[in-house]
């Protein structure tokens, strides 16, 4: 640690910050950075061809050429797990930037603005809350077809009123702050208050609010699919290997459907993580 | 006449069905010092926050240096005027400075919003006003999170002072803050006043303070003044019951605080000569309060 | 059931904020006698909360005490937790600063004030009877129906009476005031001291009053303890202690105090307020103080009594501030 030089330690500064010496927090850190390096670098450190067919390694379970085995087109698992992690970082990665634009920008607009703009924007959100996520993607899928594309703009409508409440009161209370207050007293825009001092102020909670989401948007276009309606085969995709990998469960062979299964479930509940304990730090901040 | 440096008559705001500030009216001379008096309720921070445009007045008039600025500012223009007409202390010293911006920046941000100056004069008006309240280089580069609840607040005079405001309300601004710390504020503040010739506009519930800050002094009483005039008269020989109640309150040698009881009474039958004001209409806390302390003051 | 209603020996209270045990209470003695009133005065970071919270053994989060803290002669720091429940319940009553933060907002105020009643096995009929004239005895109006209310129907004053009478429900022979009027209006602060000095000289019970107010603790209290830096500088009797202050931190503190019936204006003490761990050595108000001398910041001063009163200042004999 005390080799880092320093300007990589400013890099890092914030991630130490978030982790605060919890090693929890720390463990989760390091899988997410792992699982973004192998995501870029899928194809230079993946042992296989996602795509190539070793029929004679067919369900052959782990071996010292397929570690986790192949599928049942003899594809190999971990290559595909490792291509996988590409269309599974980058789907909720798009969602959640969507999502949490578009949020703010409701949330932080009906706080500021208050009365008729603030019901307005509310009951909005109260409706695409009351509407199912999956329907909406699959009513989407119907109208773009089938691909990310759908299901992701689908998501990021869904999600953006999760962030818009949080970031709607969030920012009252902030607004009430005679901080803010003191801005307006010297004559700033409402504009100016917001965007210099009010979304910086009330971002952390966001953020920590948005990492959760990327677990729960990761688990919603897997599960898309997973039912077809996601990526399609033959691309690699978790969702869709577990689809794939079900079949040969009657089989006896586990590690298709089980990998990806329980690379989904980990990298939920590594971003649930490090987004509660950007929560926390907030939390301890604010007393 | 001579030109006032604030004037405000029949200011009146509602929040629904209460009647928060009713018929308020009252002026301030260029470098005068005027309390404004009242509890919780009283109407008082409603007032200061309708002065400074935060809230908006249903009826009335507000007269800062002689122009109208009764409506909430629409352009940026009259935002600008307004605000370098009359600025505002507020009570809470840690959540009053943005905790992301550093002192110098929190009180460079209004010179540059204000006045074109070269970076060079900035920085120079800057350390002028920061001298001013006491504070050096060291707590300049500083978070306000470094800083004590003192020192906050002296940052928070120094941001107000820095559109060189004819009036400064000062909402509770030494509340907060532990006794040897106000009595330096308050020192801080005259000299203030002294130098510059800034008007201030004392909001608080505080009369020993009154005593020792204000020249004039307003008592407010469920959104209505129920009494002003000089301070040093209206505390030798306050007249509406409200004020010696208030009066009464303060803790010193020699208190009896069953009296209060009495001087309730005397509120209460006050109130009952005079016709109810709209603000005192609703069921206010203060009438079941009167009687249980006479209950048990009886017992 | 012998010796004093309250004696605290040599009170040190340290946290344990990672490796450096911060001090956060020196060597505190004080005591209180049966219903007597007594005032712990002192400004942000002084330790008067933290020594009266560990009065009721309410320590901060992983702190360690030494020295003792007896209530009729009965040890806190060495109490069973079984026997320090009884006391709470029973001998010590604590009123806490903000009642709206302070009392459950979800339970009916009728539960508040029968809760350690109950507890104590008193059946529900004579607990609500009881907490109706603890009730009335607060000044609460129609104490009947407000036992079946809820907190958020009360005003902040009608609701610190309503603490007042949760405190008093054990019948305790021991209340502390942890700033009970702090957030309270001037009159209603007015009305509240008013009933607690009232119902304490009824039941004769002993006070410890805390507050940042010496004003107020003045016209209330029979004896005042100043605290500093979580050490206590001067105590005397509250007269004593407006006539002639020992302690150059106590007079700086009157002579900051606006009064109303004076001319002076406030005079500031310069610096700011220092909690013990921040304190350097020997006098903690040395570096405000406007009579230091070289050996004040060589050690610690020790208490020593002049007419009556208790100052930890080397210079106390020299300057008596009028």
């Amino acid at each position: 640690m005390t080799a880092v030089p320093v300007h990589r330690r400013r890099f890092f500064a914030p991630l130490a910050r978030v982790a605060g010496g919890d090693k929890l927090v720390t463990a989760a850190l390091a899988l997410l950075a792992l699982l973004i390096v192998a995501a870029v670098l899928a194809p230079w450190i993946a042992p296989h061809d996602p795509d190539a067919v070793d029929l004679s390694a067919t369900l052959s379970g782990s071996t010292p050429e397929h570690l986790l085995g192949a599928d049942q087109s003899g594809r190999d698992v971990l290559s595909r797990l490792i291509f996988g992690a590409r269309t599974g970082l980058l789907g909720p990665l798009v969602v959640v930037i969507v999502s949490t634009v578009l949020g703010m920008l409701i949330g932080v607009t009906a706080a500021w603005h208050g009365g008729v703009v603030d019901a307005v924007l509310s009951r909005a959100m109260e409706l695409v809350f009351s509407f199912p996520a999956l329907l909406l993607a699959i009513i989407l899928v119907a109208v773009f077809g089938v691909g990310l594309t759908a299901p992701v703009i689908a998501m990021s409508v869904a999600y953006a009123p999760y962030v818009g409440r949080l970031a709607r009161s969030v920012a009252l209370r902030e607004k009430a702050r005679p901080y803010i207050q003191a801005y307006r007293v010297q004559g700033w825009s409402g504009w100016v208050i917001c965007v210099k001092h009010l979304l910086p102020n009330i971002a952390p909670l966001i953020l920590a609010q948005s990492a959760i989401n990327f677990g729960y948007a990761l688990m919603d276009l897997a599960a898309l699919s997973f039912l077809g309606f996601g990526v399609q085969p033959p691309t690699a995709d978790w969702g869709a290997m577990i689809n794939e990998g079900s079949s040969s469960l009657l089989q006896g062979a586990m590690l298709p459907a089980l990998a990806p299964g329980v690379a989904i479930v980990i990298t939920v509940v590594a971003f649930g993580i490090v987004g509660e304990s950007i929560a926390d730090r907030v939390a301890r901040r604010e007393q | 006449m001579t030109e006032h440096a604030l004037e405000v008559e029949g200011l009146r705001k509602t929040f629904g069905d209460h009647v928060a500030v009713d018929g308020v009216s009252f002026s301030l001379p260029p470098g005068g010092s005027l309390a404004i008096v009242g509890e919780s309720g009283s109407g008082k921070t409603t007032t200061a926050r309708m002065l400074v445009g935060l809230e908006r007045p249903d009826a009335g008039r507000i007269r800062v240096g002689g122009r109208d600025r009764s409506h909430v500012a629409r352009g940026r223009a009259t935002r600008l005027a307004r605000a370098r007409e009359i600025q505002m202390v507020f009570q809470d010293p840690y959540l009053s400075l943005d905790p992301r911006v550093t002192v110098a920046a929190c009180v460079e941000e209004p010179l540059r919003l204000h006045f074109s100056m070269s970076p060079a004069e900035r920085r120079a008006r800057r350390d002028e006003l920061l001298a001013r309240v006491g504070l050096g280089e060291r707590e300049a580069d500083a978070l306000p999170r470094r800083l004590s609840g003192g020192q906050r607040q002296r940052v928070a005079i120094a941001r107000a002072l820095a559109t060189r405001p004819k009036v400064l309300i000062l909402d509770e601004a030494t509340a907060a803050l532990d006794v040897s710390i106000q009595a330096q504020i308050l020192d801080l503040l005259a000299e203030i006043r002294r130098d510059t010739g800034v008007g201030y506009l004392f909001v608080t519930h505080n009369l020993a303070l009154v005593r020792h800050v204000a020249d004039d002094i307003l008592v407010l009483y469920q959104g209505r003044v129920v009494e002003t005039g000089p301070t040093r008269e209206v505390l030798a020989a306050p007249e509406h019951p409200y004020t010696r109640l208030l009066l009464h309150s303060v803790p010193r040698p020699g208190w009896d605080p069953a009296r209060i009881a009495a001087d309730r009474r005397a509120l209460a039958a006050a109130l009952k000569e005079t016709p109810p004001s709209p603000a005192s209409a609703d069921p206010l806390r203060h009438v079941p309060e009167t009687n249980s302390t006479e209950r048990s003051a009886a017992q | 059931m012998t010796g004093r209603l309250l004696e605290i020996e040599k009170l040190t209270v340290r946290l344990a904020a990672g490796k450096a045990a911060r001090p956060i209470l020196g060597g505190v003695s004080l005591h209180v006698e049966r219903g007597e009133a007594v005032g712990l005065v002192g400004e942000s970071g002084s330790g008067k909360s933290v020594t009266c919270r560990s009065v009721l053994g309410l320590l901060p989060e992983g702190a360690s005490a030494s020295g003792s803290l007896r209530v009729n002669g009965e040890d806190i720091l060495t109490m069973s937790s079984t026997r320090l429940r009884e006391l709470r319940r029973r001998d010590v009553s604590m009123i806490f600063q903000d009642p709206r933060a302070s009392i459950n907002p979800m339970r009916r105020i009728g539960d508040f004030v029968t809760e350690g009643m109950r507890a104590g096995g008193v059946p529900q009929k004579d607990a609500l009877k009881r907490a109706e004239e603890l009730l009335e005895s607060v000044g609460i109006r129609e104490p009947g129906p407000a036992l079946h209310r809820y907190p958020h129907e009360f005003s902040g004053g009608m609701l610190q009476r309503v603490m007042i009478a949760g405190a008093l429900a054990g019948g305790p022979r021991l209340l502390l005031a942890d700033e009970p009027t702090t957030a309270l209006d001037v009159t209603t602060q007015a009305e509240v001291v008013s009933i607690l000095t009232r119902l304490r000289a009824e039941r004769d019970m002993g006070m410890l009053f805390v507050t940042h107010d010496l004003e107020l603790a003045a016209a209330i209290c029979d004896r005042i303890y100043v605290m500093y830096a979580g050490r206590i500088v001067e105590a005397q009797s509250a007269e004593g202690l407006f006539g002639r202050p020992r302690h150059p931190y106590t007079s700086g503190l009157l002579a900051a105090t606006p009064r109303l019936e004076s001319d002076e204006p406030p005079h500031g003490v310069p610096g700011r307020p220092v909690s013990l761990a921040e304190a350097p050595d020997g006098c903690a108000f040395a570096a405000r103080c406007a009579h230091v001398r070289p050996g004040c910041t060589e050690r610690e001063p020790v208490h020593r009594e002049i007419d009556g009163a208790q100052v930890a200042c080397l210079r106390a004999e020299e300057l008596i501030h009028d």
